[in-house]
């Protein structure tokens, strides 16, 4: 389905629909907060970009020296081209340990992959223990958001969800007694589970190992208990020196929830004295877009989800209608390079405002590439009649100087005279939730050059004629 | 299969690449925010994010104050890993399997520095025997030497030999959660407090 299409249902509820919109706002501010109580936030967004610019134009000399220096500490290295085989590898692993329960801690790759039903198909219980994600797995939703996976649920619905799945009080809304009830409940499944698995903020060549992030300290649980720790990841979180870290771990969490840091920031070199360490590298279309100029930059993506929470569209349409593993301005960027068919409507489920450029802590520039992902999408013929009309007759509009200011004089005076339904009608998808400014009597052409001959007329004061 | 896979991906990277890009310096010393009193910044970004910091002079002094703690008082089971500061009534040493730590009440760790901006400390798996010390008790003291307070991340990582330890962390402040309605929650998975002793002599 489109994405407007999806939306639909979101919007037609208005209050929820207008709630969703201020909490992402609530984040976004705090975000704000943190980027200008840092002098050098503009600094520090520079050099990001520019490691990650570097990483991807070494990425096989980088991908190497990290699995070199894996290897050396003890850590299995494994390579999967794509979700089937990156599933197969971890369900290997699992079985060699003959492992029934496991524990995962967020990985947005995991859902990118489809892991838990493959799993679960092959009779292995999987528990996402992200609390918003363990919410959203409850519902059997997918996340809505990156960081934020069950922002679309009001408190109330999650009360529903666990008195029904762990019998909190019918109607109990709290959000301190829910969260206690999900700890109480997932630290019997930490304690019971064989092995975890956790996702990869950040890799690092020069010494082999990865660093995990999280408020909770669900990663930190799930694999320092069982003996088994498998960590997945995109070939494109790679970064070369240690060093490097000071600069993303100061940018990701003030980017992503307006913190100073996330609670921990956990470094893995190796496993535990008498368990294993795996780590599976995944391509997946990673290096497709490698190859593409006008896209790569995607690439550097740290998944701080700044870009979803400012953005007018995502805020007010929900993280689910655009139907990806990763929703908003980014995700209308990576999810159409994979399977552009599917996903055409992405690219314009925005307006084009920069906003998320601006805040993008690695400086992806994010409205450009979605812009062009545009006139990608045209070249592959996949365009709708709709907007291939509306160009065509846009651009016979804007070319003649004639049709234009005709055309203008005609809706001047047509806005001011035209009945109500005449102007507001299924034909005008713009005006649904909005009303069009009054017309202005004189086009804008007119009104310049009357403000021009006023100007003349009087006595010049070298300040620009302003009175 | 997979040795396949390896050399498939990284001849696929080989021949799209993009023209080559320079890497940054980062200096630890550099234009990079610091503070006036780093250790005052610490405490408020601590607290700011739901920790307490109590400077003391003495490890003594630390132990005087952990006994004032009614949640230390009050715990059943207590673990300390810094001689001098609280009294275990478990011994770490004849615990193999870390899941026998499930029922700790309170557990006292150390930490080796601090960092100013954003009040983070850096943990490290060789003080405690099961890194899940760090994690699974349900309260938490960290004691640190008051005057190891670096400005900045940057400071942070250029003290750091990274890879030395097969665990290290910067724990900041209790486990945390926001998931439900954005409420911000303290004692998500991980401890449900975290106290800081920084002591100004270890003598």
């Amino acid at each position: 389905m489109s994405h407007p299409a999806l939306a639909q249902a979101f919007i037609d509820d208005r209050p929820r629909a207008q709630w969703h919109d201020k909490a992402l706002w609530f984040v976004r501010e705090k975000r704000d907060r943190m980027a200008t109580s840092v002098p050098e936030w503009e600094e520090l967004r520079q050099r990001a970009s520019e490691i990650k610019q570097h990483t991807m134009s070494l990425l096989p000399d980088y991908l190497e020296m990290f699995e070199r220096n894996a290897k050396a500490r003890g850590v299995q290295v494994h390579w999967a081209t794509d979700g089937p085989e990156h599933n197969r590898i971890v369900h290997e692993i699992l079985q060699k340990h003959q492992v029934k329960k496991l524990v995962k801690s967020k990985s947005m790759l995991t859902e990118e992959c489809h892991l838990n039903p493959f799993l679960e198909k092959h009779g292995i219980e999987v528990v996402d223990t992200d609390l918003g994600e363990w919410i959203v797995q409850l519902r059997d939703e997918p996340p809505s958001h990156i960081v934020l996976p069950a922002i679309h649920l009001k408190k109330e619905d999650v009360g529903e969800t666990f008195h029904q799945h762990i019998g909190t009080e019918k109607g109990a809304s709290d959000p301190k007694y829910l969260t206690e009830a999900a700890r109480n409940t997932l630290r019997q499944r930490f304690c019971a589970a064989d092995a975890g698995l956790t996702g990869v903020n950040f890799a690092i060549a020069e010494t082999g190992g990865f660093v995990v992030c999280t408020n909770e300290g669900n990663a930190d649980l799930g694999v320092s208990l069982p003996k088994l720790h498998i960590a997945s990841m995109g070939i494109e979180k790679l970064i070369p020196r240690a060093s490097d870290l000071a600069v993303f771990l100061r940018l990701l969490a003030r980017s992503a929830t307006g913190q100073p840091i996330t609670t921990y920031s956990s470094h893995f070199h190796g496993p535990r004295e008498g368990c294993e360490l795996h780590i599976v590298l995944l391509d997946n279309g990673r290096s497709e877009i490698l190859k593409s100029p006008e896209f790569r930059r995607s690439l550097s993506c740290i998944r701080c989800g700044a870009c979803m929470n400012t953005c007018p569209v995502y805020r007010r349409s929900g993280g689910h209608s655009y139907e990806s593993t990763v929703p908003g301005p980014i995700g209308s960027i990576l999810t159409p390079l994979k399977d552009p068919a599917a996903h055409s409507s992405l690219p314009f489920a925005c307006t084009l405002c920069g906003s998320c450029t601006d805040v993008c802590p690695v400086k992806i520039d994010l409205h450009h590439q979605l812009f062009a992902m545009r006139a990608f999408l045209d070249r592959k013929k996949l365009l709708g009649m709709s907007k291939k009309l509306s160009m065509k007759f846009v651009s016979g509009l804007l070319s003649s100087q004639w049709v234009f200011s005709s055309a203008g004089k005609a809706a001047r005076t047509a806005l001011r005279w035209l009945p109500r339904f005449a102007v507001y009608n299924p034909l005008n998808p713009w005006g649904k939730q909005r009303d069009l400014p009054d017309a202005p009597k004189d086009s804008f052409r007119a009104q310049y050059a009357e403000h021009q001959k006023d100007k003349k007329s009087r006595p010049s004061s070298g300040t620009g004629g302003q009175s | 299969m997979t040795e396949s896979s390896r050399d498939q991906i990284l001849a696929r990277l080989r021949s799209v690449l993009p023209e080559s890009a320079p890497l940054p310096d980062l200096p630890p010393i550099g234009p990079w925010q610091t503070f006036e009193d780093p250790y005052a910044r610490f405490c408020e970004v601590l607290e700011s994010v739901g920790g307490i910091c109590i400077r003391v002079p003495t490890l003594a002094a630390a132990h005087e104050q952990l006994n004032q703690i009614a949640a230390w008082n009050d715990a059943k089971v207590r673990l300390s890993v810094v001689d001098g500061v609280g009294d275990s009534n478990v011994d770490l040493s004849s615990i193999d399997d870390p899941h026998e730590l499930e029922n700790v009440d309170f557990a006292v760790v150390r930490g080796q520095f601090a960092v100013a901006e954003n009040g983070a400390i850096w943990v490290t798996d060789d003080t405690v025997k099961h890194r899940v010390l760090y994690f699974l008790p349900q309260r938490l003291a960290m004691v640190i030497p008051a005057s190891e307070v670096v400005h900045n991340m940057h400071e942070a990582y250029g003290r750091l030999e990274i890879g030395k330890h097969t665990f290290a962390a910067f724990v900041s402040g209790p486990s945390k959660t926001a998931d439900i309605e954005q409420s911000l929650v303290i004692g998500a998975h991980g401890a449900r407090a975290l106290t800081v002793f920084a002591v100004e002599s270890f003598d």
